[in-house]
């Protein structure tokens, strides 16, 4: 066997044989399945704040024609459809745009509920190269969330234009997670993106996030108590720093979590099957 | 029913906690991310008119990856290791030899004949397999208990990823893979490591370029051999006080002389019989990390070191026991070593070298770290240099380097005798094992015998050209 592969060198591969076959050029392997998913391996949220292009990257893995525009809050209709690459399906979850999960605006609590409840496997965070602080302070938020996550650098033409200059590799590094430069508009990096999301989605790469260093020592205290509580009666929980965050700050939503013991149910089994009832009761709340 | 009273006690507890934290705990979050975000994107977003950010880095990385000091602070980088190994273990050496080949030989001696081992016993265990043994151990430990530390220290650096970015280039114009600068870097330790380690190259014609070019890559074996020669010739060409440094920088010289024999015969191969595209691939450049020095250098002497020395050891043994039986058994009272050295002498004296030293690396095909002792012993036995050794077939050790020359001159060695070997311990066939591991890899003996019989051929080839010249260039000159 290993014989036969051996002596027998590609000798005459031709150069497009070679573009398909590198690990560089995997974007030829992409499927845009639209909605025509019956089922799939993985689920991929999109987050990110308004107007960074969200829909943009949807549309083009999934060669849907979701409305897009230069305006925030345009996703309002369905936001669900596949891609298949390297011989898996993803189910995407378009998000709608928010700058935060703190508050309890409607669009805020549907975005964190579908990362918290529905746990992707994947969250893809996209965000606007040329706004990059204010974009980090949801980037960071979803890192507290999930830790497996990939953040979309877009807008990098717009930001070359205005000779913003970012360092992404400093960036994944600081962040804990791949940063992938795209420019969406132009389809440009997301053969890189979908590359990066199989990665982390197949566990290939392994994030190690950035969380939230919270300056106070009596907070801090705080937290690690209340974590410690929630870990010990919820062992599956990927999260409980973030939960114990948010039940300091007096989150409703997550003290009805508790207390129904709903955050028992976020074990991996039960991720897909309740990430498509979230997305039907993100549907339905539209 | 305990679920329920737990998530109650968790509900009570953050209750109480809340109060403690304070009624502004909301705006203490909020400002504390985006502290971390401010932080974050400070240290990533350069704005127009702002000069980038001071990254160390991306300083680092803008240095050691660059077009011009890439080469030359990677080259300056090895030479400073070797000189530290060769200055370094001189002392530990000869500490060594005199405790393992004079002390603990005699001791060795004086049990045997109080047993009263017969003289053949005595001869086959104590003078032929423990003193090789010892030899090796006194020889290779030191220069591999400092380099491989060094070494491993400059890998967790996160170094070696940038020299396989400098090499990349070079690589892919021999139409080879540059994961293959990675190959060779685990070559540099040992060659059968190296050739597992092509594992990491997908495409099979690269693959095989990488095994067959591997033994191009100087293994841990053959740096003693290397260290030892240029100290004693290449050293003793220049004043004492930078006779450390020119050794260092004669090492590196054969080591660069191997990488740009890689780079030549990955192009012949390529270009020949392994015809194909150069496939691409991402590498990434890690984060420099300061080392664990402690833990690095401990890690480094259990996993590498005393590996290495281990399998090293159990070549010598059976080796040792082969050279006695060999200078010791006789036919019509010439030994058969003799008779053997007798016979590859012509070759030998063509390629600049002699039948000693060819009969060594026959002997030291299991193992490159014998083809020196089992040069000294050969010398020995037939220049019959008085009072060194304790006679024939007894595998001894040059006392210090000033003793092992005088052992070497007395059997006719000049310096193109040293930089001869010196080059066809660079270019010759890989060892045994190293052989069995591209059998393994490859699956294949037609390969396999490519990758042991090229190596040679080509040696044999320099070696010749080079002593011609040599000796045209010297008798015009004389």
């Amino acid at each position: 066997m290993a014989d036969d592969k051996l002596s027998k060198p590609v000798a005459i591969t031709p150069s497009s044989d070679a573009c398909a076959t590198c690990p560089a050029h995997h974007a030829g392997n992409l499927l845009k399945l639209g909605i025509d998913m019956d089922n799939w391996d993985y689920v991929v949220a999109l987050a990110g704040n308004p107007n960074v292009g969200k829909s943009t990257v949807f549309n083009s893995l999934t060669g849907l024609h979701q409305h897009t525009g230069n305006w925030p809050g345009k996703t309002v209709s369905r936001a669900e459809g596949g891609y298949s690459y390297d011989s898996h399906q993803y189910k995407l979850v378009d998000l709608p745009g928010t700058y935060s999960l703190l508050s309890t605006s409607f669009d805020e609590e549907i975005a964190r509920d579908f990362i918290l409840f529905g746990q992707p496997d994947v969250t893809i965070v996209v965000v606007d190269a040329t706004r990059l602080e204010r974009n980090l302070n949801l980037a960071l938020q979803v890192l507290e969330i999930t830790d497996r996550a990939v953040i979309c650098l877009n807008l990098i033409d717009e930001a070359e234009r205005r000779n913003i200059l970012v360092d992404e590799r400093r960036l994944a590094r600081d962040l804990g997670v791949p940063v992938v430069p795209t420019t969406a508009r132009r389809g440009e990096g997301l053969d890189g993106l979908i590359r990066a999301v199989s990665e982390v989605a197949t566990g290939k790469t392994v994030c190690r996030p950035h969380r939230i260093k919270v300056d106070s020592p009596a907070v801090e205290q705080a937290i690690g108590q209340l974590s410690g509580m929630i870990q010990d009666t919820f062992p599956s929980l990927p999260n409980a720093r973030w939960v114990a965050l948010r039940l300091l700050d007096g989150d409703q939503r997550m003290i009805e979590a508790v207390k129904s013991g709903e955050l028992g149910y976020l074990n991996p089994g039960e991720m897909i099957d309740r990430g498509q009832d979230l997305t039907l009761g993100l549907e339905a709340a539209r | 029913m305990s679920e329920a009273n737990t998530a109650a006690a968790i509900i009570k507890t953050a209750e109480t906690l809340r109060w403690q934290v304070g009624q502004t705990f909301h705006e203490e979050l909020v400002e504390d991310i985006y502290a971390d975000a401010a932080r974050i994107a400070g240290r990533a977003v350069t704005h127009p008119g702002e000069e980038p950010r001071f990254d160390l880095d991306r300083t680092i990385d803008g240095l050691v990856t660059s077009r011009i000091w890439g080469f030359p602070l990677m080259i300056l980088l090895f030479a400073v290791i070797f000189w530290i190994t060769i200055t370094g273990a001189n002392i530990p050496s000869q500490f060594l030899s005199v405790l393992l080949l004079d002390k603990v030989y005699s001791v060795l001696i004086i049990l045997s004949e109080a047993i009263g081992f017969p003289w053949w016993l005595q001869g086959l265990v104590i003078d032929g397999m423990y003193l090789t043994t010892a030899w090796v151990v006194s020889v290779m430990l030191p220069p591999m208990a400092i380099f491989f530390p060094l070494f491993t220290l400059l890998e967790d650096f996160g170094y070696l990823p940038r020299v396989a970015f400098n090499l990349d280039n070079a690589f892919k114009k021999s139409g080879a893979h540059g994961k293959q600068a990675l190959s060779m870097m685990m070559g540099f330790g040992c060659n059968a490591a190296g050739i597992i380690s092509t594992r990491v190259i997908d495409s099979p014609r690269e693959r095989l370029i990488a095994i067959l070019t591997n033994n191009f890559a100087l293994c841990n074996g053959r740096w003693p051999t290397q260290i030892l020669l240029a100290t004693i010739f290449i050293g003793a060409l220049v004043p004492a006080y930078v006779a450390g440094i020119v050794s260092a920088i004669a090492v590196v010289g054969v080591a660069t002389l191997g990488v740009l024999l890689t780079f030549i015969t990955s192009s012949v191969l390529s270009r020949t019989v392994l015809r194909g595209e150069v496939s691409t691939f991402s590498l990434e450049l890690p984060p420099y990390r300061p080392p664990r020095v402690w833990q690095t250098i401990y890690t480094s002497l259990i996993d590498r070191t005393i590996y290495v020395l281990w399998r090293a050891i159990l070549f010598a043994m059976p080796a040792g026991a082969v050279i006695w039986l060999v200078a010791n058994i006789t036919i019509g009272g010439t030994s058969l070593a003799e008779y053997m050295i007798d016979a590859l002498n012509p070759i030998g004296i063509l390629l600049g070298m002699n039948g000693i030293i060819l009969l060594a690396y026959i002997v030291a095909i299991p193992a490159n770290e014998i083809v020196i002792p089992s040069i000294l012993m050969f010398t020995v036995l037939v220049a019959g240099v008085s009072g060194a050794g304790s006679g024939a077939g007894v595998l001894f050790e040059g006392d210090s380097a000033a003793a092992t020359e005088t052992i070497l001159r007395a059997g006719g060695w000049t310096l193109l005798t040293a930089v001869c070997v010196m080059l066809f311990s660079l270019i010759h066939n890989p060892c045994s094992t190293t052989i069995y591991t591209m059998y393994k890899e490859t699956g294949s003996k037609r390969w396999t015998a490519l990758g042991a019989l090229f190596p040679v051929g080509l040696g044999l080839l320099a070696t010749f050209v080079l002593a011609q010249i040599w000796r045209i260039v010297g008798n015009l000159s004389a």
